[in-house]
């Protein structure tokens, strides 16, 4: 059961991507534009997104486990720190030259896209870097 | 500043983000787990044996989505500007920033400000001001 809901949450994560346009990079990169002719659209792909999540995410921290019974595994509140500021930069840094961030990187890898190919395994190796400099 | 209407799309936008808001309440609430795209594909990388089902799954479900999407209808076009140099750069930072920085768009984005975390806050303000930046200097100061 655990995998079935866990698929049909990442499916309906990702198609939820590609109608919102946050799988198009062109789209993304129009919206960090502010300067340029600026696409305003993600602006709303945040919003109705948030707006689902603030209902789910104050049911769960009701909640010790989840409807299947599961550990919720809510984050701990933890202040800001260097890294999580560094390491964000970092990422945005990335976002803007290429307009893609992981969730559309997995679908335009989906869809078989070649240049979503080759930032998906740039994507995954800076992954796997991280884990040798924390090791 | 000048809006683009021609490419500004609000209710397929609008109803997009309620899809995706969906997906991450019926991650939380079944799975008891958050649908942050980098932790969950970076968790693979140093995998913990119960772990590794439904993160498999959850990324399955993602990169299935298109395939599913183009039985019932056409794909929407997509264009990447950027070459592979670029690609192969941006990648870089994204694995490495998002990891360092504890989630990405999805993660800190939807998750972290649905739970009205504040360093989730923090974080979306460091990626929005660096990708608004970055998205400055390339296109109005260099000019590419």
């Amino acid at each position: 059961m655990t995998l079935i809901f866990s698929c049909a949450a990442g499916l309906i994560f990702g198609i939820g991507l590609i109608v919102s346009g946050m799988a198009d990079p062109a789209k993304v990169l129009g919206f960090l534009d502010i300067a340029g002719r600026w696409d305003p659209s993600l602006a709303l792909v945040m919003g109705g997104a948030i707006l689902v999540g603030l209902g789910g995410f104050t049911l769960a921290r009701r909640r010790t486990r989840s409807l299947l019974g599961l550990p919720m595994m809510l984050p701990l509140g933890r202040s800001p720190d260097r890294r999580l500021v560094l390491g964000s930069v970092l990422f945005g840094i990335g976002w803007g030259l290429a307009g893609i961030c992981p969730g559309p990187a997995l679908v335009l890898m989906g869809a078989g896209i070649a240049k979503g190919w080759i930032f998906g395994a740039a994507m995954i190796a800076g992954m796997g870097i991280f884990e040798v400099l924390e090791s | 500043m000048s809006i683009d209407w021609l490419r500004f799309t609000p209710w397929p936008s609008f109803a997009g983000g309620l899809l995706i808001g969906l997906g991450a309440c019926v991650l939380i609430l079944f799975v008891g787990r958050i649908a942050g795209i980098s932790g969950v594909l970076g968790g693979l990388l140093r995998p913990i044996s119960a772990e590794i089902g439904w993160r498999i799954a959850f990324l399955g479900g993602l990169l299935v989505a298109p395939i599913l999407y183009r039985v019932v209808t056409t794909l929407p076009d997509v264009e990447i500007e950027a070459g592979w140099p670029v690609l192969v750069a941006a990648g870089l930072l994204v694995g490495i920033g998002t990891r360092y920085g504890a989630g990405c768009t999805s993660g800190h984005g939807v998750c972290g400000l649905s739970r009205l975390s504040p360093r989730s806050l923090a974080a979306v303000c460091c990626f929005m001001a660096a990708g608004f930046t970055t998205v400055f200097v390339t296109r109005h100061v260099l000019g590419l």
